[in-house]
């Protein structure tokens, strides 16, 4: 028994040794082959875009071989640092920590703005509330004002919703809504944007946020104020394009600055006026 | 036929080795999985408490030598607003991050490369006497009254007894598992106290009062309940269970603990059930024939004679029930609300185990302190249904001996 269980151990070893081998040659060969094999991975917010993008793109590039995966925002970049990604898709702006990992070794590397995502704020429809200040969310959010009343609604306890703590949309809400404050502790947290507007739509004190192309009749949209309650604007498709509603978070893609550049074709291509009507045909804001 | 002795005996053999190679395989992976949550998670306690890269700055004038992350966290969200709150002169505090510096300086007297950024910083810190900033270590302020504090690391006392999750926090994220824990066995335990009357009574009548027919047609449907996959499950739970609670009970939300125990209920029912009926039908008929002989009336041979004799295996079905409920990620993370709360009653929002490490692991930077917290939070289940299973053995050991 003893026998078998090395020689098992020293043969999974050697199997091991060899895959290694072998895939570290396979990686080298196709580079070398072909430039344009791309693989894209990360954030979910990103996934539609990318994956709509590749569709086309493919259309016109026969032979070209592109690879999307979701995962989230933290997962494309740590792939970016051990190379099981080409492009990292993110919807929260490179932390300084993971920045500075891939950096480490003297790797260069790109940041570019691909697409802008609006949030929306949202209540239940039944909320008289209809118009926020920057300073009232922030203080909703991080539990200083508890009740509907002292916004002027019915005498109601307000309960946000956020979203998950690790996603994107939940950092960049904190960092430009609520003044990097953090949220009240103890604060509900929903998956998805698909669960934060079933549960907004059926609890009457909810408040949360979400992307723009997610509302739907269930809930109701607030008009929002950053400058101290003079001018509110609420989420609409013109507002956003016109730039005059504040809450709008750009999207990224991250890749490492490397001689084949492997990625340039597509990139290009995303950047195009071809691929930033994708951008608004999936319900995002194009850079343009 | 000699020859054909031989050829099964090699085959008996070959079929022998490979049995055994699996079984030693499967060992194996089982080692080395829980090595690797441990090995990844254990890091957590070297890692300092204020974000990587970063560390916290003061003036030299300031008494204050370090702060714990809580300290910091009230800081930073001006909860507290005065230096004498922590011991030091009454010195109003004032918070600075390093975009804060753009008030101070235009990006022309920075320098190219941000090249005179670290003296610049040195020089605000130097001139506000209540200040304190929180900068990367790259851009180091530089000056004569520039106090770095002292980071500690993550203690174990703040992970296993913090009773605050945020993970995210900047500067310093607190990681607090308790209120995790506490939760987990909260949604569990709901669940059984819904799932286990329940159960019981369908395998009763499953094993004892049910005709054939009907046993036939029960049995599959129960079966089938396992097979639906637990994301529907979810669905069903928020769409339908948390709305009917939120009335039934006058409550804000319906997402609720109690929501969660419903639809853990329901998701362990299966397991309950089948366990605990062929427990059941395990008494020999020689027992209930003899009981019956004496007088005794079904329900009497049911009390007396069948459920003490499958005692153990009932036994079994609750702990495997358990099993069950405590490691379900996906249904519970839709239901439960997730609020990172110490539970004080079933009415309120509660976060579990497996809900936080499928909702946070995808994008917490790899390596990083969110990440090793949540695999050691990995590892704490990981032995809970280590304890879980260990007992569910024993109790079965204990039937056949």
């Amino acid at each position: 028994m003893k026998k078998l269980f090395v020689l098992l151990m020293s043969s999974i070893v050697l199997v091991s040794c060899n895959n290694s081998q072998k895939s570290s040659e396979d990686s080298t060969e196709t580079k070398a082959v072909s430039t344009q094999s791309v693989r894209i991975k990360g954030s979910e917010t990103v996934l539609p875009i990318s994956e709509k993008a590749v569709q086309v793109y493919l259309k016109d590039h026969e032979g070209a071989n592109l690879m999307v995966t979701g995962g989230g925002s933290g997962v494309g970049i740590s792939s970016l640092l051990n190379k099981s990604t080409d492009i990292a898709q993110t919807s929260r702006k490179i932390k300084f920590s993971e920045k500075q990992k891939i950096e480490a070794d003297g790797r260069n590397l790109k940041e570019v703005i691909i697409a802008y995502d609006a949030l929306a704020v949202i209540v239940h429809p039944e909320n008289k509330v209809n118009n926020l200040t920057r300073e009232q969310l922030e203080d909703i959010f991080t539990g200083k004002i508890k009740n509907w009343s002292e916004l002027g609604g019915d005498d109601l306890e307000i309960l946000p919703y956020s979203r998950e703590t690790s996603s994107g949309t939940y950092e960049f809400f904190k960092d430009n809504v609520m003044s990097g404050k953090n949220y009240a502790s103890g604060i509900m947290s929903m998956p998805a944007n698909g669960s934060i507007i079933q549960s907004v739509g059926q609890t009457k004190g909810a408040i949360s946020y979400v992307g723009v192309a997610y509302i739907n009749q269930s809930v109701q949209p607030v008009s929002v104020s950053f400058d101290q309650g003079e001018t509110f604007v609420a989420p609409t498709a013109e507002n956003v394009k016109n730039e005059s509603y504040p809450i709008v978070r750009p999207l990224y893609y991250y890749y490492l600055v490397t001689p084949e550049q492997p990625e340039k074709e597509f990139m290009d291509f995303i950047l195009s006026d071809e691929g930033q009507k994708i951008v608004e045909e999936v319900g995002y804001i194009s850079i343009r | 036929m000699h020859k054909q002795k031989i050829h099964r005996r090699i085959l008996d053999k070959i079929t022998e080795k490979l049995l055994t190679l699996s079984g030693a395989l499967t060992s194996i992976i089982i080692v080395f999985i829980s090595v690797f949550l441990f090995t990844e998670g254990i890091g957590l306690f070297n890692t300092p408490d204020i974000e990587e890269g970063y560390a916290l700055y003061v003036n030299s004038e300031n008494r204050i030598d370090n702060l714990s992350p809580e300290e910091t966290k009230q800081i930073f969200d001006a909860e507290v607003t005065s230096w004498k709150a922590f011991g030091g002169e009454d010195v109003a505090i004032n918070v600075f991050r390093l975009d804060a510096i753009f008030n101070f300086y235009s990006e022309n007297e920075l320098g190219e490369n941000y090249e005179l950024l670290p003296e610049k910083l040195g020089e605000v810190i130097s001139r506000e006497k209540g200040i304190i900033a929180f900068l990367p270590n790259e851009y180091a302020p530089q000056g004569l009254q520039v106090r770095k504090l002292e980071t500690a690391t993550v203690t174990l006392e703040d992970y296993f007894l913090g009773t605050d999750w945020i993970p995210t926090a900047t500067p310093a994220p607190l990681f607090g598992v308790l209120p995790l824990v506490l939760g987990t066995l909260l949604v569990s335990f709901g669940a059984m106290i819904i799932a286990l009357p329940l159960g019981l009574g369908v395998a009763i009548y499953l094993s004892e009062l049910a005709g054939n027919r009907e046993r036939k047609l029960m049995k599959p449907l129960v079966e089938l309940l396992a097979g639906i996959p637990s994301v529907v499950y979810g669905f069903f739970g928020l769409v339908i269970v948390a709305p009917l609670v939120q009335k039934a009970f006058n409550l804000p939300v319906g997402e609720t603990a109690l929501t969660g125990s419903i639809i853990l209920a329901i998701m362990a029912l299966p397991t309950i059930i089948s366990v605990a009926e062929d427990a059941m039908r395990n008494t020999p008929l020689g027992m209930r024939e003899a009981s019956l002989a004496l007088g005794a009336t079904k329900w009497q041979t049911i009390y007396k004679v069948v459920i003490p004799y499958a005692k153990s295996g009932i036994s079994a079905a609750i702990v495997l029930g358990i099993g069950r409920a405590i490691g379900e990620t996906m249904a519970v993370l839709m239901v439960t609300g997730n609020a990172a709360v110490m539970p004080t009653s079933f009415f309120e929002s509660v976060r579990t185990i497996p809900a936080t490490i499928a909702a946070e692991l995808g994008e917490a930077p790899a390596g990083g302190a969110h990440y090793q917290a949540l695999f050691l939070l990995g590892a704490i289940l990981f032995v809970f249904t280590l304890i879980i299973s260990v007992s569910a053995e024993l109790i079965s050991k204990k039937r056949h001996s």
